[in-house]
């Protein structure tokens, strides 16, 4: 039977977490449709170049434009009953809808998995990653959340899916989309981003991060924080890595001021490559890092910024 | 307002899980157990609620063994009111838990339920969501704020690309997420108080609704375990191992 993969975007253009979800799809099955519920009816052709997927199910509707959960998780249900997989990305939007959409298929979701063994079995990280668990699913509808970074995501280009209107938009009178605050940055996405630069506790103050912001910007880089960064109010929510905040995997990962609490591991941990730059030579963060610098980050920052 | 709040007993967040050595599951023997910590900030915004006058009365409820008893008078003695045991097997799976959740909820008839956004041994992140949509309720996860005005509530919510805020119609279902509020320690008189107040048992099976299990578990191992890497002397030799021997920039 065919997958259904859930297009996670922003009205305007797919995310990359699509992609990798995608990616994880074609492990299941080669026949690959894409559902795109929004307000905008020029999203769901623009989808239809996404390399492997055979079709796009469009639903366009000026009420899907917050793509609340309320409205898309009975979309879901009705749409999902013809294949044997459902997919989302393991991103605050996957999260927030597919538990939704699981319950009223009676299914049981499984969340966040990091590998494909076979239709039914699957690899997800459960305790902050500490244990990698394979798990079995005997559910005739499987709901899954994909881990984003262990698949090589597909290419936008290449494809030409055909593009079939679903009409029936469910109403939702019980929730309503008041206000957002995106943050807006010229660096690169978190989790789509070549080189991060992380900040902890030891940055002592927001303030302080902008001497990894010199840093990131010579090299392209973008900025994460750890949960006690967060906490602390130094940055905010959206930097957060670890395994309650995002989970990256990118070429070059460099940890400043983070002592590598297996929560902030949780998150990062299957970087390429792991810098750690932390006065206290006894960090756990060094265990987990290719390179480590004992040094003061006050010292060693700004002669970094000026040697790279 | 009456608050529902379903907490989980979970291993403590400081113990590093181990694969039991037959690798059939995880090894939980003589491990320290808490309170799942986004349980925490759910009875503490549920206690806050109460104290500034909006709630009148909170309910704590778990799913799990006898043990969890434990965790059940924790969140007694932190503020909630009573407590409501419901006895199952070890480990059920969400959506067992969000079925018998929807049957307190039935029976208590709660204004609102907060409960945490997942809890820290699965990580799987769905019992507020599922129970959601088997009660055909509103739901906003992950809050960061809440403010209840009349039979609204007005939730932030912590997204990837920032924050988003939602209204959403009481009865309704939250689940926290870490900048909600900063939980409080119970006091030892609080405790003690703990003690007296009245926790009720349920069995899952006379609840009048389906416990299977729809997933098993094949294995639990560790993940590949990194290198050790080199410490290195000084921003000169790291800027050169970087170029030259990892070339990573």
């Amino acid at each position: 039977m065919s997958i259904l993969v859930i297009a996670e975007h922003d009205n305007t253009s797919i995310r990359p977490s699509t992609l990798n979800t995608i990616a994880a799809a074609k492990l299941l099955d080669d026949d690959i449709h894409l559902f795109v519920a929004t307000n905008n009816s020029e999203l769901p052709n623009s989808a239809s170049t996404i390399e492997t997927i055979s079709k796009v199910i469009s639903s366009v509707d000026d009420t899907l434009e917050h793509q609340l959960p309320e409205a898309l998780a009975p979309m879901i249900k009705e749409v999902a009953t013809s294949y044997s997989h459902v997919l989302a990305p393991a991103t605050t939007f996957g999260k927030n809808l597919m538990p939704r959409a699981s319950a009223l298929l009676d299914s049981q979701q499984i969340s966040d998995i990091s590998g494909v063994i076979d239709q039914d079995t699957f690899k997800r990280p459960i305790y902050a990653g500490s244990c990698i668990a394979t798990v079995k699913s005997n559910d005739s509808v499987k709901l899954i959340t994909v881990r984003a970074t262990a698949f090589d995501p597909v290419q936008l280009s290449g494809g030409s899916a055909a593009v079939e209107s679903f009409d029936s938009v469910v109403s939702n009178d019980k929730s309503e989309f008041v206000s957002e605050e995106i943050a807006k940055s010229d660096r690169p996405e978190l989790t789509a981003a070549d080189v991060i630069i992380s900040g902890g506790r030891g940055m002592q103050s927001g303030d302080n991060f902008h001497l990894l912001e010199t840093i990131a910007d010579k090299l392209g880089a973008a900025v994460g924080a750890s949960r006690a960064a967060v906490d602390a109010g130094f940055v905010p929510n959206d930097y957060q890595v670890g395994q309650t905040g995002k989970i990256v995997a990118p070429n070059l990962y460099i940890a400043v001021g983070i002592s590598g609490a297996i929560q902030h591991l949780a998150g990062m941990k299957d970087s390429k490559v792991i810098v750690a730059i932390n006065k206290d030579e006894d960090a756990p963060i060094f265990q987990v890092a290719d390179y480590g610098l004992v040094a003061d980050l006050f010292n060693a920052l700004p002669e970094l910024a000026d040697k790279i | 307002m009456k608050i529902l709040v379903p907490i989980k007993r979970v291993v403590d967040y400081n113990v590093k899980v181990r694969p039991l050595s037959d690798n059939s599951n995880v090894d939980l023997n003589n491990v320290k157990m808490a309170v799942n910590p986004f349980c925490e900030i759910a009875v503490e915004e549920a206690v806050r609620l109460k104290e500034s006058g909006t709630a009148s009365e909170i309910i704590a409820v778990t799913v799990g063994t006898s043990a969890s008893q434990e965790q059940l008078r924790t969140a007694l003695a932190l503020g909630c009111d009573r407590a409501i045991l419901i006895e199952s097997e070890e480990n059920p799976e969400p959506l067992v838990i969000a079925k018998a959740l929807a049957k307190i909820f039935e029976e208590e008839n709660p204004d609102l339920i907060i409960l945490g956004k997942q809890a820290i041994d699965g990580d799987n992140n769905q019992t507020g969501q599922m129970l959601s949509a088997i009660l055909d309720l509103p739901q906003a996860t992950f809050a960061s704020k809440l403010v209840i005005e009349g039979q609204t509530a007005n939730v932030t919510r912590e997204i990837d690309g920032g924050l988003q805020t939602i209204k959403v119609n009481l009865p309704a279902i939250i689940t926290t997420d870490l900048r909600l509020n900063e939980p409080r320690y119970a006091s030892l008189p609080n405790i003690m108080k703990a003690k007296k107040k009245e926790l009720a048992t349920k069995n899952i099976n006379d609840l009048g609704i389906d416990t299977s299990a729809r997933t098993e578990i094949i294995s639990v191992e560790l993940p590949p375990e990194r290198e050790a890497g080199i410490k290195v002397e000084s921003v000169d030799e790291l800027v050169d191992k970087l170029k030259n021997e990892a070339k990573a920039i």
